[in-house]
Parts: structure tokens; sequence; C-alpha cells
């Protein structure tokens, strides 16, 4: 089963550009809001008529604008989960989820079961809390047997207890139905929980598409770097025999392995910055820097905290953690292997990206 | 210079002059309905209501007004969906002209549809030929109606049909409903309220419409007559029974409007959304 899509969408004051394969996985759609990832949704399910492309289904055309195919909504075997999930206000949750079965009552019983909502089947939805209401808006989506499940920002609506407990949940729905799945979020952690891949949509256009963790580790621009969770800082790059040095903003120098020149993003998970134990670095260490730190958090055996410009992550078992004090200073070091550079937005191409570090 | 009045006494005296006004306007348009039942002869009204004249006149305006509220409702329901769902260049314009008698002097209603339906008027030639005459008769009263109330139950409709939230047929949708199957499952229901208090508006002017109906469908007695022609027929013979039948106009009117409200109050209770309910755990 494959979801293919390839269209643009025209959605004042951009283009919604969608270029993408879904095969049986779950695939997170990531951007900041208003970036036009509702509407890729609403092209596939057939609300919204892209102007361009074709949206196709095992080859079956959906939307084909030069055949001038347009399949209408209830043509189209989709389940779309709204974002406040819009449940109809007048039905009970029985008659919801029965909306999208027909007469097909054993089907009702069985999707009000597995979402184990059977208690609640007489209930409007307006009595009900937001995990239930999602858990009903998935029935629903779900009972009609859809070949392709949509989400729109599954978790936004939803606490912070029964967010973790329904992405558990949803997780292990999406496997067990082994569909083109597509969820939309705002936030790449809801990604990493859900998905198996994900592409990052920035005002209408699609970033980067990849495995989760591949977007985490080798973004490809700052953007997507800093969605990812990595640290992020604007330098200006001066190739010097096999690789570059990088001259952050504040003047201090950093060495990486990757030739650029320009202006550029030099990206650093949290996780990977060292804190040195000793106080102050060795000779062979250029990449060492100093500074105040702030944000201090200890999370069980997690500490973070802020050294001078970049965020820093590492366990409380680590002797170095115990040079991580507020009000304080530490060195920490930032190993060039562990290091990308990326273009920064709307300069150019900055950053020669062939050589990516391993 | 002057001495300053103080803030609380100016404050107290603007209240007064704002009552005063309240109180001014309150007293003119409650006199006439006072002066209504006190000067109707209460004690005769069981005997005035239940005259054959009456009688007639009640079951015209009843069957007329019937007819004339299925039509509001057959024609307006589709076109007030069609006008706050679709949009189109020149939509805009006809919904200014589905309102326009709204504000159209009922005297123009009626000298339009003479000018429309009237042997010699725009359809008059055509209409004739096949034998069809409307003016003066119980269809012209219908179509009267028609015309003066039927942008009382559009305009609601096309507000309520705008009201239901776009989601929700887009969600009828993809769960695989045709349109048509959409709008009875879901549009139609939500809007449900409003269409009752948009038919409750219409069928309230059309029971008060006058200007039009005299002048094209007249004042025939058994066939035409309605009640509020009814009060002016009778205003120099039986001014008793003009007086009964308004009594009679006075109360279907406040009942009409108590029922508005209500369904109104009712509506904004059970369309609100209401926020999240706390979290229940699940079933282990």
């Amino acid at each position: 089963m494959a979801l293919d899509l390839d269209f643009d969408l025209s959605l004042p004051p951009f283009t919604v550009s969608a270029a993408l394969s879904v095969g049986a996985e779950t695939v997170a759609l990531v951007g900041p809001s208003g970036a036009g990832k509702t509407t890729v949704l609403r092209a596939i399910a057939g609300l919204a008529r892209p102007s361009r492309g074709h949206i196709k289904l095992d080859g079956w055309p959906w939307f084909d604008a030069e055949a001038d195919v347009s399949l209408a909504p209830e043509e189209r075997s989709v389940g779309l989960v709204f974002q406040d999930y819009a449940l109809f206000p007048h039905l009970s949750v029985r008659k919801n989820v029965a909306f999208g079965a027909g007469s097909d009552r054993a089907r009702v019983d069985e999707m009000l079961e597995r979402l184990q909502i059977s208690r609640l089947a007489r209930e409007k939805p307006g009595t009900l809390s937001g995990g239930e209401r999602q858990r009903v808006a998935l029935a629903r989506a779900l009972a009609r047997r859809p070949r392709v499940l949509l989400l729109d920002e599954p978790l936004s609506a939803l606490d912070a207890h029964t967010r973790a407990e329904i992405k558990i949940q949803l997780r292990e729905l999406l496997a067990d139905l082994a569909l083109p799945a597509i969820f939309i979020s705002h936030d790449f952690r809801d990604a990493v929980a859900l998905a198996d891949r994900a592409a990052v949509m920035v005002s209408g256009a699609i970033r980067q598409v990849g495995p989760v963790e591949d977007l985490a580790r080798r973004p490809t621009d700052a953007f997507v770097a800093a969605l990812t969770g990595n640290n992020v800082l604007r330098a200006i790059a001066t190739p010097d025999g096999v690789g570059s040095t990088l001259t952050l903003q504040d003047g201090r120098r950093v060495r990486v392995p990757t030739r650029a020149s320009g202006p550029v993003g030099l990206v650093i998970a949290p996780g990977d910055v060292r804190v040195l134990a000793d106080g102050a670095p060795a000779e062979s260490s250029p990449n060492a820097l100093r500074g105040a730190v702030t944000g201090l958090t200890r999370l069980g055996s997690r500490v973070e905290a802020r050294v001078g410009p970049v965020d820093v992550e590492c366990r409380s078992e680590d002797p170095a953690s115990a040079r991580l004090v507020t009000g304080g200073e530490a060195w920490v070091e930032l190993p060039e292997e562990a290091i990308t550079v990326v273009p920064v937005d709307n300069a150019g191409a900055a950053a020669e990206t062939e050589s990516k570090s391993p | 210079m002057n001495l300053p009045v103080a803030p609380a006494a100016r404050r107290a005296g603007f209240t007064a002059l704002l009552a005063l006004a309240a109180g001014i306007l309150l007293v003119f348009l409650v006199l006439p309905l006072v002066a209504l039942f006190t000067q109707a002869p209460l004690g005769e009204l069981p005997h005035l209501l239940s005259e054959p004249v009456l009688q007639e006149i009640l079951a015209v305006t009843l069957r007329t007004n019937l007819i004339a509220n299925a039509f509001i409702i057959l024609l307006g329901t589709p076109t007030a969906y069609l006008l706050a769902t679709r949009h189109f260049p020149g939509r805009a314009l006809l919904i200014t002209l589905v309102e326009l008698p709204l504000v159209l002097p009922p005297a123009v209603a009626g000298i339009g549809l003479l000018a429309a339906f009237s042997a010699g008027g725009l359809l008059g030639t055509p209409l004739q030929e096949a034998g069809i005459g409307i003016p003066f008769t119980q269809w012209a009263v219908v179509m009267a109606i028609t015309f003066v109330a039927s942008p009382f139950y559009v305009r609601q409709a096309i507000a309520s049909f705008e009201a239901v939230d776009p989601r929700l047929p887009d969600a009828a949708r993809t769960l695989g409903a045709g349109p048509a199957r959409t709008f009875l499952r879901v549009s139609l229901p939500l809007a449900a309220g409003g269409l009752v208090a948009g038919w409750v508006l219409a069928f309230a002017r059309g029971v008060g419409e006058f200007g039009a109906t005299i002048m094209f469908a007249g004042n025939i007695p058994g066939v035409t007559q309605t009640l509020t022609l009814g009060i002016y027929e009778e205003l120099d013979s039986n001014f008793d029974l003009s007086l009964a039948i308004g009594v009679l106009l006075v109360i279907l009117s406040a009942a009409v409007l108590l029922a508005y409200k209500m369904i109104s109050s009712w509506r904004s209770i059970s369309t609100s959304t209401s926020p999240f309910r706390p979290s229940r755990s699940l079933p282990r």
C-alpha cells in the first residue's frame, strides 16, 4: 500500500507544495503553525483542490490535474481526525461512530470496544473530556475501514497526563493498522514518539524528509536543526586546509572538518556537547568554550543546562556534571566530529554541505 | 467660575435622564395595548370570537398562512443553504434581493405583484391564456404573504447555516456521506433551532400582513379577508369585533415573540461548545 503525493495548492501568501510517498507506515508532518500542514491533509481527503499534480493510492488517482480527475471526499477511502475532533454535537458517541460505518452494527461495537469507549456510547460529545473525544474521533474515522489515516495535531488538545497515555495507545493502534498514516504536529517530540519518518514543512514547502533519527542527526538546514532540538549557532566560515574555521558571533572560533565559507549554522545536539571535568581544556582541544551556567535542571539522572551559548545535556553519573553549578562557569567542548554545518535561512548557498560529519 | 458639580450627583443626573427617556417611550408603546384591553368588551369576547364572520376570517387566515409558510420553508431552506455554503460571484447581490422585501413598503409589494400577475401585467397575458387569474383570489393572499414574510425566514436560515462549524460537514464528507446526506444528517439538524426561530418570525409577519394583501387580493369576506383585513372592515360596522380581533392578535404576537426568545436562548445553550471536561482516567 502506498499513498503518493505530488501537488501544489495556492494558499496565499504562499503555495503549499507536497511531494511525499507514504507506504504502510506513519509519517509525521512537522512544522510551525501556519506552514500549510492542515492544507496537505485537506487536499488528500478531497476537501481542498490542488492546482497541479496528483494524489494516488496504489497507483489509483484520487486527484490528477492533468487527467482532470478529482474524486469527491466520500469517494476516497480516508479517515481524517480533525484537530479538535469535529464530532457531531447533536449525535451520541455511538451515532457518531456509526455515521461512517453505515449499517454495520458489529463494526460500530468493535470500534467502541477497541478504543475503550463502549461505556460512553449514549453520551453526547459535549459531555466528554479531551482524551475521550479523541478516542471517539478515531473510532469514527476508523469505522469506515479507511485505506489512509490522517491525523491533524492528535495530541495538541490534550493535557500532559492524557497526552502521555494517548501517545502509547496511538502508537500501538498505528502499528496494528499498518496503513499509510500521516499525522501533523508542531512538536518534533511527537514525531519521535509516533512516526517512522518525518517531513518538516515551513511556509508551504517540505524542507526535509527522512527517518526521524536522521532529521535530528543530519539536518540539512538551520530550521530543521533547531526544530529537531539541536543547538544552532550562527557563524562565519573560513575554509582552512581540509576543514574550516567557524567564527561565532561572540568572536570565538571552532574547528570543523567540513569545508564551508560565509555565513553558516553550526549544529550540535545537546547530548554531544562534552562538559570538561578538569575545569580547563587540554591543549589538544581547540573547540572548548567557557561560559556562564544558566537554566540548570536535574531530573532523575538527566542534567540539562545552558553553558554560554549552547544547551548541554549529560547524565548525573558523569563526574563532569558536578562542574555545572548555577551562577558558576564551566568549560564545554564541541567535538568536531559531532558538528554539522548547515546553510542558514536566506543566506544562499553558504555552505558546501557535501561532506557531512559522520 | 462655576462650582464643580460633585461627580456622584452628575452620574445620578445622567441615570435619571436615561430613565426619563425610557419611561416616556415605554408608556407610549404600552398605552395602545392597555387601551385595547380596557376598551374591548372582554366579557363578550367568547361570544364575539364565535361569530360566523370571525370564524370565516380565522379559517382564511389559517389556510393562507399555512400554505404560504409551506412555500417559504420548502423554497427558503434550500435557497438559504445554497447562499450560506457556496461562494460565487453575485452572491451578495442575490442575498440583497432576497432580503429586499424586508424594507420594501407593503404597498409597493402589492402594486408590484399586481404589475406582475394581473391581467395586462408582466405575466398576466400568458396566465390569462392558460385560464389562470390570480389577483383577488386566495392564492393572491398566499403570494402576498410569501412575498413579505419569506425574507424573515431566509435571512435567519442563512445565518443559521453559516453558524454551523464548516468542519462538521467536511467530517461528514470524509466519512462517506454525499452532499445530500451531509445536508440532511448534519447541517439541517444543527441549524434546526435557528430555522424554527426564523420561521416563527416569518409566521408572525405573515399573520400581520395587510398592505400587499389588500392591494393584490382585495378584502373579500370568506375569500381573501384575513384577521388584519377583518379589523379594518369591522372598524365602522362592529367596533367591538375589531377590538376582539385586536386582542386576539396581541395575544398571538406576544406568544410568538416569547416562543422566538425561548428558542433563541435554548439554541445558544445547546450549540455552544463546552470546554473540555477534565480527563477521566481509563478503566484498566
